[in-house]
């Protein structure tokens, strides 16, 4: 069952002559992981970023067609092209979670950090704050590391340990589709064996889309893959089935490294 | 041809090093028999250019007499160094106070930091986060012009047509601290504005972005995210405004009224440091020139303390 699906979605940036993404039609699977691979300027970031509308961040970006949102409560898809108020945004953004390339901690302390989303959306209670902050970092393999000083800055760990920070944050909110961009290019193997196994862990309590350019990382952790090339999805399917049997001459060409 | 760079550059900044020393040690000197005279009582002393009796214990030191010339002072001093004079029996000596100026040219400063800051603030964050391209492109160019006027026009302005209309709201005189305060703000306030602003941009998007992604407003992100990160800008950019205000002469020459009088209210004229100085040096001699470059050693002082802050953040901003 998706808890998102895309349909018939094109997108064009402000500032381009053209479509930068045209008529995708791809499922997200409710608790599954579902990777995005393809060569760079494929369209993979442009394609998450709509999922949860950061492009409305930047003016005169134009979407087309429809990205349906599950509605956990009632069990219909709602189209979350559809927002337009600032508070339904902040709803959709609190529903669909990301974290970044590189790891963005806030100048702020590793408490605060994890707090933050919590505490904008309202809640206030500290020991509600504590408990969930904790749950989150232990959610996210962190809290034996940080224990003793979550009132330390942020920016004193180390770059994985800072990138499973942005997860326990974006996880603290208790989103139901996490979306992740590349999380471990800018990571050392170690930390990206680490985050790998925590966001299979995660897909427990949340579905996952995830890009990336690695496709030992697609292979290893996705139960769905998705190839893209110039703005086009070219092929779907179980992860198994795209990298040992594609349809497609192109996803053939670039899983064996043909190009790309 | 590197090394003739080498040599030039090295010899440049040696330049600026013995230019400021020297600088440094000049006013010293030309203070110093002020500072000996006066001592750190200075800056508490409230009479400048007046004649008082001599006490028994200083009776000794020799009595540097000068004539009374009150061209810049007021009523009230022509009147005591009248009296001063006519009681001839008691041997007097004219005695020279920083505290008027001192007093003037913090509070002029502080009144323009209160005016100009939270505007300034308001501008940059409208500028960097919340105008569209276009308009913060035009509005930042007007900015820029506005920093780049001379004070002296900024002083005729604030005299003709700034200080009629404050006045007819506040009363009192139209030269005085708060008017003169208020267009030291104006003057330093475009300033702060334009340094703000290109700090606030040095945020990055990816930082901005992973708050809207928890569901942060822009007002959220503006106040978590874009101030924190810029801080070091925004303090750096208030200090050196604070060192362009302590020493402006022009803007303030026009409208602080020139009297040495501590302000009694906010519409009191009153003098500060660098317009005491302008005035007086034409017809000053002996220990008055030198309290002048006390005036000028103090305001030196003041000035590079503030910068050397300043610095201290910029440089700790560069290190992060
Ligand atoms: N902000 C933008 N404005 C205009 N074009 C963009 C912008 N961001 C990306 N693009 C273009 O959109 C296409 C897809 O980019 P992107 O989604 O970043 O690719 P990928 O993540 O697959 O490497 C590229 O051709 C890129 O140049
Ligand atoms: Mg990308």
């Amino acid at each position: 069952m998706p808890i998102m699906s895309i349909e018939d979605f094109s997108f064009t940036y402000a500032s381009a002559p053209a479509r930068s993404l045209s008529n995708i039609n791809l499922p997200i699977q409710k608790n599954c992981i579902t990777s995005l691979i393809g060569p760079s300027g494929c369209g993979k970031s442009t394609l998450l970023r709509s999922l949860n509308r950061m492009h409305d961040l930047y003016p005169n970006n134009e979407y087309e067609g429809k990205l349906m949102l599950l509605n956990q409560e009632n069990d219909e898809m709602e189209n979350i092209l559809d927002i337009k108020k600032e508070n339904e945004f902040i709803q959709l953004r609190q529903r669909v979670g990301m974290i970044f390339q590189k790891p963005t901690p806030f100048p702020m302390s590793i408490f605060d950090n994890v707090a933050y989303g919590l505490r904008i959306s309202g809640i206030k209670n500290k020991t509600e704050l504590k408990d969930r902050v904790e749950d989150a970092l232990k959610g996210s393999a962190l809290f034996g590391e940080v224990s003793d000083r979550m009132n330390k800055s942020a920016m004193g760990l180390s770059g994985g340990q800072q990138q499973r920070l942005c997860i326990a944050r974006a996880v603290a909110l208790k989103p139901e589709l996490l979306l992740f961009d590349e999380p471990t290019s800018a990571l050392d193997p170690i930390s990206t064996a680490a985050i790998e196994e925590l966001i299979v862990e995660l897909k427990k309590d949340v579905s996952v889309a995830i890009v990336t350019h690695n496709m030992q990382q697609a292979s290893r952790i996705s139960d769905y893959t998705a190839f893209m090339y110039l703005g086009d999805l070219v092929e779907y399917g179980e992860t198994e089935q795209i990298f040992l049997n594609p349809r497609e001459k192109k996803t053939e060409d670039y899983i064996t490294g043909r190009f790309g | 041809m590197e090394k003739l760079f080498k040599t030039v550059s090295f010899m440049s900044a040696t330049l600026v090093m013995v230019l400021l020393a020297s600088i440094f040690f000049s006013l010293f000197h030309t203070a110093k028999p002020a500072i000996e005279e006066y001592g750190f009582g200075f800056i508490k002393e409230k009479a400048w250019d007046e004649e008082v009796p001599i006490e028994n214990d200083i009776a000794a030191t020799p009595v540097k007499k000068e004539e009374p010339k009150a061209a810049v002072s007021s009523d009230d001093d022509d009147l005591a160094s009248m009296l001063a004079g006519n009681t001839s029996d008691v041997p007097t000596k004219t005695v020279y106070g920083g505290l008027i100026p001192i007093v003037g040219t913090l509070l002029s400063t502080l009144i323009a930091m209160i005016f100009a800051l939270p505007i300034a603030m308001g501008i940059a964050v409208f500028l960097a986060e919340i105008a569209p391209k276009q308009i913060s492109n035009i509005v930042g160019i007007a900015i820029e012009l506005l920093a780049a006027i001379p004070s002296i026009i900024f002083g005729m302005w604030g005299l003709f047509y700034f200080a009629p209309i404050v006045q007819s709201f506040v009363g009192g005189y139209q030269v005085s601290l708060l008017t003169a305060g208020l267009v030291l703000g104006v003057m330093i306030l475009p300033f702060m504005a334009a340094i703000t602003r290109d700090s606030m941009r040095t945020t990055p998007d990816v930082l901005k972005e992973s708050a809207y992604a928890l569901g942060a407003t822009k007002f959220e992100v503006i106040k978590d995210i874009i101030f924190p990160y810029s801080k070091a800008g925004i303090i750096g950019s208030v200090i050196l405004a604070l060192g362009r205000a302590l020493g402006e002469t022009m803007a303030v020459a026009f409208l602080i009224g020139s009297v040495f009088s501590l302000p009694t209210s906010l519409t009191s004229p009153t003098v500060s440091i660098p317009v005491a100085m302008a005035n007086s040096f034409g017809e000053a001699t002996g220990m008055k020139t030198s309290a002048l470059f006390y005036l000028a050693f103090l305001l030196f002082i003041i000035s590079f303390a503030v910068i050397s802050i300043a610095k201290f953040y910029f440089l700790r901003k560069d290190n992060k």
